[in-house]
């Protein structure tokens, strides 16, 4: 189905719920492991398993990365209770979750988009995970399923469930409020946020409105969102879906709608099973949560920048008013933590622009080496390159080599790869060499064919083995040529 | 059945209707004669609950513990888990090391 | 009849062998338990296996703890590990939990001997024990009474001599009434005093465990070796607690007691009459007894069968077949659910999910759950006010003497009333105890309660001692402990 565009008649609403697992080393009410890939079922325990006579007992730092996640995201960190939500699934172990309902930790927050846009947050609360359901059927679907299995492995893990107010108004901005969000519940230390992985599962409430108007249209919730690009089109796709039925004079019915990402279509869940009650109470096995002053105080101190902080310090380190290309190289830079190492390596001295353009590319492209680069070693390398002592092709190959070795000295390693640096001299005598070879050629260039450049300096690198300097070629070359 | 909220001058009495749908709600099955049987005794505990329901207590905080705790909490600290085998050991049906159970109709909620 | 204190003593000092006395106890119940049905399970092999090790402590010249080599039973409810634990369920029929209730290490550590798994009403959810799916105790004064419940096997095998201590739970009175109907003594602690770890749960924000016993001081001695701070329960109080078995013996010298009127009144006349006789023995031993009313209590059983049934309702719903316990197949998870829950689960629990379901759900809630929560804040300040003038209230446990089995079972409004005396305690988590005072016009046992403001049970201990002291004596099973 194609996207109508934005036309002055609809305009769509959008919520997003975000499912954040947070990385603790135990389970939120218990002290089995909170690990990811481990054989079934060795992660239980009586709590996590809901045996008969099991409590829960809250995990200290659960609630202190749910309360930096508070932070960040601006809200209040308020006085706290548990609830009960019941209903019975058999990935549910007690048949009830332990969440929070009418006393959330956090609430009235809000993030900023990196366009300066602000979203709201209603609140960022604390709840436990379900176990992992397996399908066993034809597909590994739900609705051909024979039979499933349990794991109870996740049982228990530590989420924080952060609810957005419905403030936005394009699929671009869900999706730059996701990679935000991402990007801060990193910077936290609370999770990995991978949604690959269901680190960060994002859900999306969307309804349609004539533009204009103040009252909001029935919503769906479209859930299996599993990359910023699905929550991009399935956005899309349930707004034209909605606007389309109301444009038919249909009615569009409140209910949960399924991401299908090979079919791009959402797709109706509704079962014959009526609308649950959760029959919300407060939990009786745990007492309330107030973190005092002193540790909110504590939290808010030790929160280190966040992404669009440390953006602007990455652009004034550039000297300001950087480009849309530099935008988004910095924004990759600071989406994988790189940018304190190119603010290092720019106080050692290498140039800005290059600094961020090698670490938004070549530096990226192998980050796991990233740990191991020292600022000063990369700032060294840069210099070489910007001083003419290597070509742009053998920096990023040392710079590869670095990031492989995880860390070296770049001089050293420059001359182990055979580039050292070629003399002038050399220069001038392999120059002689390939005009004598190729008079004809050179005849034309000095007449004016420029493209023979390019053939020349082709030539120099072959000879020289890739060690020339571009630069130096071609401005040697002018300089003959007069 | 529609649960709306009536207040308590207002409220219906306990129906068949309500008795059925909170059976499907506990995940109970009852028989036309245990529904009769239901109705009526639930009935007349709530009958005998009137009087409280008739309270004007509106200025009192409803208590859910009778104790005053707060933020007891544990470190992140890992305990020992179950022996897997034993666990597996009381369930009911096992495949793969995990709890078997027949096909679940419907996503989760 | 000997003590638990006075076994305790005999093991330690090497006079005699816990061996024996685990023999002499498992004897017992070999020849009476099988009219009675105060146990599930037996323990034979594992009990004489536990006093030989004390026996091997005491010969090592170590000590085994406070309760060396005395037997205890042990409330189906209890969790205790690879030994089956069935909460009075065909649900749980057989089940065997991989891991030891909080209390049951407890007991092991202090040279206890666990002697079996006692009876009671399925998921504790009761007051006669006729609601167990394998079939009622007797009580032992008279076999076609009933116990009383929901832990009416525990209070039966203390009763009929087979054991001095047992271990129950109390919710709306669980353990206090049938001590009472019993005529043994049974206690229910501050809420929070004695960890629910491993204790299934029934109504979480009112269960507890305490202590059945033939005397004050045990019960004392038992309570003492339970209570503390567990990091596994996060209800559980902080507070290290004094031991209350020393002061036991002090008296009521003093002591303000308050005769409450409304735990009183409504009971049938042989039963008000020995609640006067005791609070005459009190005043003739020095207390200081005046009449109370605390007329708020009245609206305690409503709150109580709203609040208890709320949280049931909830507490089981993980019982579905799935995980552990009872499975009936089905085409598909939910029908499978509902046809385990179904045939495992009986009338009574049943009514009591139903109940509470209903109470939680949409548009009820607020009239219902949350009202009955408030009635329990003005049951607390109720309290309150009434510990301004007063240490001690003193009341009856159960409102008659026990009743016929079969007699209640068909009016479940009527075995609620069982509980008036006691759901005040419950609900306001305040420690209570039942002690048996002469008996009814039946020549059944009577118990009168006691009951103290949080962290009070200290001085409750040692006014329910001063009325047992007074206690007309009456006819006992002679166990020869």
């Amino acid at each position: 189905m194609t996207v109508p565009a934005e036309t002055d008649s609809w305009e769509m609403v959008v919520g997003l719920e975000v499912h954040c697992e947070l990385a603790t080393t135990t389970k939120l009410f218990c002290g089995c492991r909170n690990a990811f890939g481990d054989e079934p079922n060795v992660n239980v325990c009586p709590v996590c398993l809901g045996l008969p006579g099991s409590l829960p007992v809250l995990n200290e730092h659960a609630v202190e990365l749910a309360m930096r996640i508070g932070e960040a995201l601006h809200c209040e960190i308020r006085p706290s209770t548990f609830a009960r939500k019941n209903y019975f699934y058999p990935d549910q172990a007690k048949d009830y979750q332990i969440s929070q309902y009418d006393q959330p930790l956090n609430a009235a927050g809000w993030l900023e988009l990196p366009d300066g846009f602000r979203v709201g947050i209603t609140r960022a609360h604390m709840e436990e995970d379900t176990g992992k359901l397996t399908h066993v059927g034809e597909s590994g679907r739900i609705h051909s399923a024979m039979h499933a299995l349990v794991d109870y492995n996740r049982s228990g893990v530590p989420l924080v469930e952060i609810v957005s107010e419905p403030d936005i108004r394009s699929a671009a901005n869900a999706r730059a409020y996701a990679a935000e969000l991402r990007g801060i519940l990193v910077a936290t230390g609370a999770s990995d946020g991978r949604m690959e992985e269901g680190s960060m599962r994002v859900d999306a409430n969307v309804s349609v409105r004539q533009a204009g108007s103040t009252e909001f249209g029935t919503r769906c919730e479209i859930k299996n969102l599993n990359s910023l690009r699905s929550l991009g089109r399935a956005i899309e796709y349930e707004a034209a879906r909605q606007i389309a039925l109301l444009e038919g004079g249909g009615v569009v019915e409140q209910e949960t709608r399924h991401w299908d990402e090979s079919a791009g279509r959402t797709e109706s869940l509704r079962s014959k099973e009526e609308a649950n009650d959760y029959r919300y109470f407060p939990e009786p096995d745990l007492v309330p949560l107030a973190p005092d002053a002193a540790w909110r105080g504590r939290v808010r101190a030790g929160l280190g920048p966040m992404p669009a902080e440390r953006r602007a310090a990455l652009g004034a380190a550039l000297g300001g008013s950087p480009t849309d290309a530099e935008a988004d190289q910095i924004r990759a830079v600071v989406d994988l933590g790189l940018d304190g190492l190119v603010t290092a390596a720019v106080d050692e001295g290498a140039p800005a622009g290059l600094a961020l353009a090698r670490a938004a590319n070549e530096v990226a492209a192998q980050a796991e080496g990233a740990a191991g680069l020292p600022a000063g070693s990369f700032a060294a390398l840069l210099s070489m390159e910007a001083g003419g002592q290597l070509s742009a092709t053998q920096s990023k190959a040392v710079l590869g080599a670095l990031l492989e070795r995880g860390g070296g000295d770049p001089a050293a390693l420059a001359k182990e790869m055979g580039f050292e640096a070629l003399g002038s001299d050399t220069l001038g005598t392999v120059l002689d060499e390939i005009i004598a070879a190729n008079l004809d050629e050179w005849g034309r260039f000095c007449e004016g064919e420029d493209k023979l450049q390019g053939f020349f300096t082709g030539e120099v690198m072959k000879a020289t083995k890739g060690k020339a300097n571009g630069k130096e070629v071609a401005a040697e070359l002018r300089r003959r040529r007069g | 059945m529609s649960p709306d909220a009536p207040d308590a001058e207002s409220r219906a009495p306990l129906s068949r209707e309500d008795v059925v749908y909170v059976a499907r709600l506990a995940r109970l099955d009852l028989s036309d004669e245990e529904v009769e049987r239901f109705t009526a005794q639930l009935r007349t505990v709530l009958d005998h609950a009137a009087d409280v329901a008739a309270l004007d207590l509106s200025h009192l905080a409803p208590s859910s513990h009778p104790i005053v705790l707060e933020n007891v909490l544990r470190p992140d600290e890992p305990r020992p888990s179950l022996d897997r085998d034993e666990v597996l050991a009381g369930a009911p049906a096992v495949e793969d090391h995990r709890f078997r159970v027949p096909r679940i109709v419907g996503e989760a909620p | 009849m000997s003590s638990a204190v006075s076994v305790s003593d005999d093991v330690r000092s090497g006079r005699r062998p816990a061996r024996a006395v685990a023999e002499q106890a498992l004897a017992a119940v070999g020849a009476g338990d099988g009219e009675l049905r105060a146990f599930l399970t037996v323990l034979a092999d594992e009990a004489l296996r536990q006093a030989d090790e004390v026996d091997a402590t005491v010969a090592a010249g170590r000590d085994p703890g406070p309760l060396a080599g005395v037997p205890v039973a042990l409330k189906d409810n209890l969790c205790t590990r690879g030994v089956a634990t069935s909460c009075g369920s065909r649900i749980l029929e057989g089940w065997r939990p991989p891991y030891d209730a909080t209390v049951v290490t407890a007991l092991r550590g202090a040279g206890a001997v666990t002697l079996g798994k006692t009876n009671m009403d399925e998921f504790a959810m009761g007051s006669s024990t006729e609601n167990s799916a394998f079939g009622p105790t007797r009580n032992p004064r008279d076999r076609g009474k009933v116990p009383g419940g929901s832990s009416g096997g525990s209070a039966a095998a203390v009763a009929a001599g087979f054991t001095p201590l047992a271990l129950g739970s109390d919710t709306g009175g669980s353990i206090r009434q049938p001590a009472a109907l019993c005529g043994v003594v049974g206690m229910k602690p501050t809420y929070g005093r004695i960890s629910r770890y491993g204790l299934v749960a029934f109504a979480s924000s009112l269960d507890q465990i305490g202590p059945f016993a033939t005397t004050v001081e045990d019960a004392a001695l038992l309570f003492d070796v339970l209570a503390g701070h567990d990091p596994l329960d996060s209800t559980s109080l902080p507070s290290e607690p004094e031991p209350t078995r020393p002061g036991v013996h002090e008296g009521a010298e003093g002591v303000r007691v308050g005769l409450c009127r409304d735990l009183v009144d409504d009971c049938a006349p042989d039963v008000v009459a020995r609640v006067h006789d005791a609070a005459e023995a009190l005043a003739k031993a020095g207390a200081k007894v005046q009449e109370i009313s605390v007329p708020e209590f009245r609206y305690g059983l409503s709150a109580y069968y709203l609040i208890a049934p709320a949280e049931a309702s909830s507490n089981l719903a993980r019982y579905d077949g799935v995980r552990y316990g009872l499975r009936v197949e089905a085409g598909d998870s939910a029908a499978m659910n509902t046809a385990t829950r179904t045939a495992g689960f009986g009338s009574e629990v049943k009514r009591r999910i139903m109940l509470g379901t209903y109470a939680l759900s949409a548009g009820y809630y607020d009239a219902y759950y949350a009202q009955a929560q408030r009635v329990r804040t003005l049951v607390m300040q109720a309290f309150d006010r009434a510990y301004a003038s007063v240490d001690v209230l003193l009341g009856a446990t159960a409102p008659t003497t026990a009743f016929d089995l079969g007699s209640k079972v068909d009016d479940p409004m009527a075995m609620y009333m069982n509980d008036v005396c006691t759901i005040p305690s419950n609900l306001a988590g305040h420690p209570a105890i039942s002690v048996p005072f002469g008996t009814g016009d039946d020549g059944l046992p009577v118990g009168v309660q006691v009951l103290a403001p949080a962290l009070g049970e200290a001085t409750m201990f040692r006014v329910a001692q001063a009325v047992e002291a007074h206690a007309p004596v009456g006819p006992t099973e002679e166990a020869g402990w």
